[in-house]
This record gives structure tokens, sequence and C-alpha cells, in this order.
């Protein structure tokens, strides 16, 4: 713990990488996962394939894909963004799916009324979904957060920096701290986004 | 396919009902030869030719599956026919823009689909809303249409459908499908998911209803003793087609086959005697009244009128008109013989 409490400067630094780096992801994964989504939920035969290349991608351990984006994309921040960004696809488009599954005679009645198809997303599909979606923006948050700290290992900075380097020079303090601090930001993004997900629910 | 075929007028597929109109648009909903079929050969609703009057509540009645929802459906283009037409007041409502046509028609279903997420009184102001209203028109119309449906905004308005009991909830759905003050009412099953007490009360609010606002109604049901207590005329239907199309008391005293018959429980004169009421009876004038003797009035059906003679244990009954003063005597044989020339010639 001495390292932490006597560096916490560094330990404050790298956590705000972190957290750049698990929000820039996340920004993107979300650009991609709603629209994809919203086509699955609009044209079902879009659902197999996309999940079925998605959850290949979830299969492949981290270090693997991060690996294989080298020869692409060269080390550094954007490579572990372009591999955290494909990770939460999986989480963030089951989920982005899920929320607009509303019950079907709310939805008719919505129909029914003259609402539009972006209406009903926007009036109805939205609120009613706004719960799981953010749920499944909690678990891909968490995921990546942890997911992050490996990719330190292609330069791109973060909590991860203290784990390798602890690791490599038989530092276990510095390894602890990294990942103490890890956990912390993974805990209060859990508990925060909960929240938001129980005032949303009401 | 925009206008009817002027060989076949669209009213002669409906004989004794409604006359086609000799100048102008035809008013009220009508279709022309009305095929769904999801699957090639396999007609959900074939070949279907109906006209239904302006202010008139007309119910679509027959076993599940036999085509009634779906025929419904059509009217707001929730279901494209596969062929034929469907239109209103002479408009066919392919031409129109489908969310247009459908913010003036009000829609009820079984499940009500009331918004979860919205108040009782935002889910009133729904079509007003999307419709572009000033707040302080919504909000008047929603306390009238809560007020209609007897559930007064002060106390109901601020609820979430969850608060409220089922049919509470089909009210606010009855409110909210009559907000934006539509010429039509699609209802399709609404009353289904109610228990008895409930379906009863809210059936006869709604006639009422309809009685105060003259809609031009489709009622889908699958529930005899509600179509005859509801309809003006009703449609019966099997696997797709229209078996008959006439009033209630048509279709009880003159079944056009046996699945009608069998469907309506035509031929059981209790059923037919309910669609009759005293003034249709030829009253004997008596003179003066029997002290003590059991009154009923001139507008009561002739089942309360068997009723209250098995009741009082005599065959006559004095009858009062609505002053109160008497109007002359119900005899038993009247009755009958009203109700077997009823179940002998077509109604007028």
């Amino acid at each position: 713990m001495s390292y932490l409490f006597r560096h916490l400067d560094v330990v404050a630094q790298l956590s705000a990488e972190h957290v750049r780096l698990v929000g820039v992801s996340l920004l993107i994964a979300l650009a991609i996962a709603v629209p994809v989504a919203i086509a699955i939920t609009r044209r079902p035969w879009v659902g197999p394939p996309v999940f079925g290349v998605f959850s290949l991608m979830y299969t492949i351990p981290s270090l693997a894909l991060f690996a294989l984006l080298i020869p692409v994309f060269g080390l550094g921040f954007w490579t572990a963004v372009v591999g955290l960004a494909a990770y939460a696809q999986m989480i963030l488009v089951r989920n982005t799916v899920a929320a607009t599954g509303v019950d079907p005679a709310i939805v008719e009645a919505a129909h029914g009324m003259g609402m539009s198809a972006g209406q009903i997303l926007w009036r109805v599909q939205r609120p009613l979904g706004m719960p799981v979606f953010i749920a499944g923006v909690r678990v891909a948050t968490v995921s990546l957060i942890g997911i992050a700290a490996i990719a330190a290992w292609i330069n791109a900075g973060g909590l991860g920096t203290l784990v390798l380097d602890g690791i490599e020079h038989d530092y276990p303090q510095k390894a602890l701290a990294g990942a103490l601090a890890a956990v912390l930001l993974a805990v209060v993004a859990d508990q925060g986004l909960r929240m938001l997900e129980r005032r949303l629910a009401r | 396919m925009t206008s009817l075929p002027t060989s076949r007028p669209i009213s002669s597929a409906v004989p004794g009902l409604y006359r086609a109109d000799a100048v102008g648009a035809p008013r009220g909903i009508r279709f022309d030869r009305v095929v769904k079929a999801y699957q090639p050969g396999q007609h959900v609703v074939d070949d279907v030719s109906l006209a239904v009057e302006p202010g008139r509540f007309v119910v679509l009645l027959g076993p599940s599956g036999c085509g009634k929802t779906t025929l419904l459906k059509t009217v707001n283009r929730l279901v494209e026919p596969t062929s034929g037409s469907v239109s209103i007041d002479g408009v066919d409502v392919s031409a129109t823009e489908p969310v247009a046509l459908r913010r003036g028609i009000g829609y009820v279903i079984q499940q009500v689909g009331l918004f979860p997420h919205m108040t009782v009184a935002q889910n009133v102001a729904v079509v007003p809303s999307l419709n572009g209203w000033p707040a302080e028109r919504q909000q008047a119309r929603v306390h009238e249409m809560l007020d209609l449906v007897h559930l007064p905004a002060e106390q109901f308005g601020a609820r979430f459908p969850r608060e409220l009991s089922g049919g509470q909830q089909q009210r606010v759905g009855l409110a909210r499908a009559l907000a934006a003050d539509p010429n039509i009412l699609l209802m399709d099953e609404p009353f289904g998911a109610l228990d008895a007490i409930e379906r009863t009360r809210l059936q006869g609010e709604l006639i009422a209803l309809q009685r105060q606002l003259r809609k031009t109604v489709l009622f889908v049901t699958h529930d005899v003793d509600e179509a005859l207590r509801m309809a003006d005329a009703i449609v019966v239907m099997r696997a797709g087609r229209v078996v008959q199309y006439g009033t209630p008391l048509e279709i009880i005293a003159r079944p056009a086959d046996a699945f009608v018959g069998e469907l309506t429980g035509a031929g059981d004169l209790v059923r037919l005697l309910a669609l009759m009421c005293v003034a249709d009876v030829q009253l004997a004038q008596d003179g003066e009244l029997p002290a003590g003797a059991a009154v009923i009035g001139l507008h009561a059906d002739l089942r309360t009128a068997l009723s209250a003679m098995l009741a009082s244990g005599t065959t006559r009954l004095v009858v009062t008109n609505d002053a109160g003063a008497a109007a002359g005597t119900l005899t038993f044989e009247a009755m009958l013989q009203a109700a077997r020339a009823a179940a002998e010639k077509p109604a007028p």
C-alpha cells in the first residue's frame, strides 16, 4: 500500500488516462452498437450474423485481440480503443436489442394511434427500455475497465502500466496499487450507473 | 383500385340494410372485395364486401381465427389487404398517409396498451400532443375525456396505469382513443380481459356514450351476448367470409345458415324476446287498471316482461308510457304472437 500513498499523483494521472481510454472506447462502441441494435429490431434477419461475429470477437482473449490489432494499427492508444470498442459490442448490442423489446401490445397501440416509427422509438421504446440499456452500459463499462488494464501492454497507458511495471521490476506494491485503483474505478462506475438505472426504472 | 365498381354497387352485398347514396360520395366505411392472405391460397379475409353507415355501431362477430380482427385492422392500415379496397367517406385508405389516417381513427385493443411510463393524463393526451395542440387545450380535453369515462382527472390524472384496475385501465384506453374526437372508433375485443361484472358495466357505459357521441364504431368480439347487446348491426364471420350481416333481431330470428344459428343460439326465443321491446307488441286496450297489477314500461324488453309475468304469476302486465300513464295491457298471447312473427319474417 505504501507505493499507492507515496505516489498518489502518479496513480491519479494514470487513473485519468484509464478513464479516458475506457470513456472514448465506450462512446465509439455506443455509436456503433445503437444503430446496429436498431437495425436488428427493424430487420430481425440482421441479428444472427451480427451476433455471430460479435460473439466470436468476444471469445478471443483480450491479449490476443490486441496482438492481432498491432500489425494493422500499430502500438498505442487508438489500437486499444479499437480492441475495447470491439469487446463492448456484444454486451451493448444484446442489451440494446433487449431494451427495445417492450410489450408488443404497447407498440401496437402506439402504431394504432398514429405514432411514426421514430416517435415510437423516441417516446415509447426509449423511455421504457432505458433501464435495460443502462444496465448494458454498466456491464460494458465494468468489463472495459478490467480489459483496459491489459492495454498497457500495447503502450496505451492507464493503470495497467503500474501492474506491468510492478511485475517487470519485481515490485508487488506497485502492481497492487494499479490493481486496487482499477478495482476502485470499476466499483465507482458500477455503483454510479446502478443509481442511474434505479432512477430511470421508476 | 380507387373506386367502387359501378356495375356492382356495394350496397347490393347487404340486401335490405342500406341503400347507396344517390348523390355525393358514399359516407361511412366501405369494404370492397377485401382479401388478406399471409400465405398464397390461405385467405384469412376472403372477399369481404360491407358498408358501414356513419354513426352505426357494427359488431364483427365470429369464432377466433375467423378473420374479424384482420378485417378491422384493414381500416387503419395496420393490415394491408392483399386485394380489394377499404374506403372511408369515399376515400380509399390506401391513398392516405397511414400515420395521419390513424390519428383520425380511435383504436382500442383488448390488452389496452397504455404507456406504463406516462400518467393517465399523459396517456389520454397522446394523440392531441402528436397533433400539436397547445397545452391548455390538451389539458381541457383530458379533463373532458376522463369525466366522460367516470375517472375524474383530479383524482386519476396523475396516477400511473399500473395503479388502476383492469376496468379502469380500459376506461383510460377508451378516453385515449376518443381524445382527438375521431369519427371512427375501432375496438378489438376491448372488454375481453375483464371480469363479468366489469365487462357488463363497461358495455352499459359504452352504449350510453355511443348514444351521446354517435361515432361510427367497428367492434370485434366472439361473445354473442355482447354482440346482441351492443350492436346496431352484426357481421357474422366464418373462415374469412361474411356469413350474415343484419340487425341483432334479424340474426336471431332468421339465421342465414346452421352455423349462424348455432353460434348465436337462434331459435332461443328468450334471446329473441330480449331484443324486442314492449312497444313492438300490439297492446290490448282493456280500459281500467286492475288494482295491484304488475306494471312494465313501454321501452322495456320482452324478456324483462316475461320475467315480470313469471314473477307475478299473471299473463297480463299493465304497460305505462314515459309519463307513467297506462298505455294498455301486454298479454302473454300477444307477446308470443309478436315473437313468432319476428321469427318468421324479416324485421322492418
